[in-house]
């Protein structure tokens, strides 16, 4: 069984990668479930898509301390989601902050260098700057495509099938610099 | 051939290979994707009703004139549809007629969690719970042959995970079905007394022989696993994360949820040594087991509130079966020695037209009777603008409740506030109240053009249908004016100060009056965008009046405030700048 979770900021593309992935499991021919929520949540909160697949999959959720990837696209939710993470599973991280509400307010704070708490904790790290890899791919808008190019490298499907399922997920004139930006996110530079 | 779909495409998709002709709604998550799925299907007529209860009526009047049809709502929509539903259950269907009632246990996008089996059990009609897209499908097309079998409508209860989880479903075609010639029944579909008698009579008929079906329909199943002393009755999305733990336990699947199969469930229990019934939220099954006198445990070790969690479930089961080996080895998860990160509550978007409307009622201090839509979110901090939210269309009720009580002082610094859609949904019967009962409501429409927070449906206010067809637009001044309010104006929300000064002369006025605040959802209107705004780091005195307005885009930045993200440039915030330090790039803003 593979369990992931795609965590984000409401309006961060999230639903989309979730969609990607979807297309390009389903390809290889798993049984599969994905969950996602819509409504209220999607109005800048925080929001999670959750993947599951394998020979057979009976919950479409995945449960605390199962997931094999975290693929974070903020940092925050990085540590929101961390207790998902089985121990020694991988946690993937765009190296980005968007200040909640009760930060911004003032109410709390941020925590300072997330990237070092998640390093102390049991899990392998990977902190990519999505946004300067989506600006170099030619869209500041493709950071998703970067990420999703990021966890291509811990999952086992050829960049074929990656390629072939971005090619359908969004429309023509956005397609270069969104297979530019998931290169990029998979060769790690 | 095989596809993944959620599980409202799959109701969806259901309804359309059970030859549906009609299916209506009112959006509202997380049910709203089956009435959108629906209109894709050139056969289906489907409609946004103004409300659930319209909603069930159009769905009756379908079946009565023969056709299949489907009506789709979320829990708490049923409780606006449950005049019509209670007497439906009488009158019986000729064309199959399906309710859907989309649950949200967890409250993800809802003002409770009401458990809507309970629903169809007060009304005497069957639920059918589904657990996944492929059953979604598969449930919606047997609860149509259900319906016409047992001449009563069905409840096909969903939860947001099903809803809203993709899983693969196998298609199959459409099967058409004529229109049988219309009869007049008025025996059957008029419920005065004298007919309704022997109508409730067949209903308890009805009951008891749903409930002979229910012990052989395969639609109730035993799985055997290989530990004989586990059995667990479960069903709906709660049978998926029992399968997922708990691999070895022999499981009575309820896949009709109402009326229990009693001989059924009492072989199961007899059959295994320890007996546990696994539902979200409600002990709905388990009450009924009890009664029976059977061992069983629930709610003593699982939860009544919120989402089920498979961890939970685990925690739960293992601590019954210690000793025992069999359970699944669960690591300790992990985490790091640190606060619980700060929350992350759902926010009006950059450029929403409702954030400088909150502003300005919480600068003035009013009390406010709130109601459901994305301007719910003007109860968080930091507009921290709401007292009231109850339901659809309570805030005017409300209003007048607190006005009747305090009196007329506290009704000038008292406002009701409602969306577009809302305030047709329900609000315009409280409306004619403020009127009929001579109050001093101020009421505010917030009229951004859509049904926004579910996802920008039409209606009745946009004049578009569902299929995206102009018809007519209802004119909301002309509406308030009909029913008797004579001060209607009409006012820009981004205007601040005036909105400031007509919110001042409306709530002085010894009458009903309503404010319309008209501005288009940012999120569709099109022209709206403008180049983002920057904070003039040399003019910023870091007071921060900017920050109380709650958008997204402004942080506090070395005592400064700094605008980042997706800035609309909607200027709002130029407006409260005192020192004017916020504007286009170079250009000093207009101060308030």
């Amino acid at each position: 069984m593979n369990n992931i979770l795609i965590a984000g900021v409401g309006g961060q593309g999230t639903i989309l990668a979730g969609r990607i992935l979807a297309a390009v499991i389903l390809e290889a021919g798993y049984d599969l479930k994905v969950s996602e929520l819509h409504g209220m949540a999607q109005r800048g909160g925080s929001v999670v898509t959750q993947a599951r697949w394998g020979e057979r999959v009976f919950s479409p959720i995945v449960a605390r301390g199962e997931a094999d990837v975290v693929l974070a696209f903020e940092k925050l939710e990085a540590l929101r989601w961390l207790p998902w993470l089985r121990p020694g599973g991988q946690m993937l991280v765009n190296d980005q902050r968007i200040d909640p509400m009760p930060v911004v307010t003032g109410a709390a704070a941020y925590p300072e260098d997330i990237p070092a708490l998640l390093t102390a904790a049991d899990a392998a790290i990977t902190v990519c700057d999505g946004y300067a890899l989506a600006r170099r791919a030619g869209s500041p808008k493709a950071v998703n495509m970067v990420l999703l190019g990021l966890l291509s490298r811990h999952l086992e499907f050829s960049a074929a099938a990656w390629e072939d399922a971005i090619r359908q997920a969004g429309p023509e004139k956005y397609l270069p610099a969104n297979l530019a930006a998931f290169c990029l996110g998979s060769a790690g530079q | 051939m095989k596809q993944l779909m959620t599980g409202n495409e799959a109701v969806a998709r259901g309804a359309w290979e059970a030859g549906v002709r009609v299916v209506s709604a009112y959006p509202g998550t997380p049910s709203t994707e089956i009435t959108e799925n629906a209109a894709r299907y050139a056969e289906i007529y489907a409609e946004w009703s103004p409300n659930e209860k319209v909603a069930l009526e159009v769905g009756i009047g379908a079946s009565v004139a023969g056709g299949r049809a489907l009506t789709a709502m979320k829990h708490v929509g049923v409780n606006v549809a449950a005049d019509p539903l209670f007497t439906v259950a009488y009158t019986g269907v000729t064309g199959g007629l399906v309710l859907v009632s989309a649950d949200d246990p967890g409250m993800h996008s809802s003002q409770n969690e009401q458990d809507n089996r309970h629903f169809g059990r007060a009304a005497k009609i069957p639920v059918l719970e589904p657990s996944d897209s492929q059953e979604a499908k598969d449930f919606t097309i047997a609860a149509f042959a259900l319906s016409e079998e047992y001449d009563t409508p069905v409840m096909l209860r969903i939860t947001t995970r099903v809803a809203h989880s993709r899983s693969l479903v196998e298609l199959g075609a459409r099967s058409e079905r004529p229109l049988p010639p219309y009869v007049k029944d008025a025996r059957k579909y008029v419920m005065i007394p004298a007919y309704a008698r022997p109508r409730h009579a067949a209903v308890e008929a009805r009951l008891t022989a749903l409930g002979e079906l229910a012990e052989t329909t395969p639609l109730n199943r035993v799985e055997r696993g290989e530990d004989k002393s586990v059995g667990i009755v479960t069903g709906g999305i709660a049978y998926q994360y029992v399968k997922e733990t708990q691999p070895g336990a022999s499981v009575l699947k309820l896949g009709l949820a109402f009326p229990l199969p009693r001989r059924k469930i009492t072989e199961f229990a007899r059959s295994v040594k320890r007996l546990y019934v696994v539902e979200e939220l409600e002990d709905f099954w388990e009450g009924y087991l009890r009664a029976w006198g059977l061992p069983v445990r629930g709610k003593e070790i699982f939860p009544w509130t919120g989402e089920l969690q498979p961890e939970v479930l685990t925690a739960a089961l293992a601590a019954e079966t210690e000793t025992e080996a069999g359970s699944r080895p669960s690591s300790p998860p992990v985490t790091v020695a640190a606060a619980e990160p700060p929350a992350r509550p759902p926010v009006l978007c950059p450029g929403c037209p409702h954030r400088g409307l909150f502003y300005v009622l919480s600068k003035m201090r009013l009390t406010v009777a709130g109601d459901i839509g994305c301007y719910t979110l003007g109860c968080l901090e930091p507009l921290n603008a709401l007292d009231t939210t109850i339901c659809m269309g309570a805030s005017i009720g409300a209003a007048i409740g607190m006005e009747k009580t305090r009196g007329p002082e506290f009704a000038q610094k008292l406002v009701a506030v409602i969306g577009d859609s809302t305030f047709i949904h329900s609000g315009i019967t409280g409306l004619i109240d403020a009127v009929y009962n001579k109050t001093r409501t101020t009421l505010l429409i917030l009229d951004n053009r859509t049904t926004g927070m579910t996802g920008h449906q039409d209606n009745p206010v946009t004049g578009r249908t569902l299929q995206g067809e102009k018809y007519r637009e209802i004119d909301l001044t002309q509406l308030c004016r009909a029913v008797g309010v004579d001060r209607v104006t009409t006012v820009d929300p981004f205007d601040l100060k005036l909105m400031e000064q007509t919110l001042r002369a409306e709530l002085a006025a010894a009458e009903p009056s309503v404010v319309i605040a008209r501005r288009k959802c940012a999120l569709i209107d099109r022209e709206a965008a403008r180049p983002p705004l920057v904070v003039d780091q040399t003019k910023c005195n870091g007071c921060f009046r900017c920050m109380r307005l709650g958008c997204p885009c402004l942080s506090r930045q070395e005592k400064k405030a700094v605008i980042a993200g997706q800035c609309i440039g909607c200027g709002l915030c130029s407006q409260v700048c005192a020192p004017g330090a916020i504007g286009s790039a170079g250009e000093a803003g207009e101060t308030l």
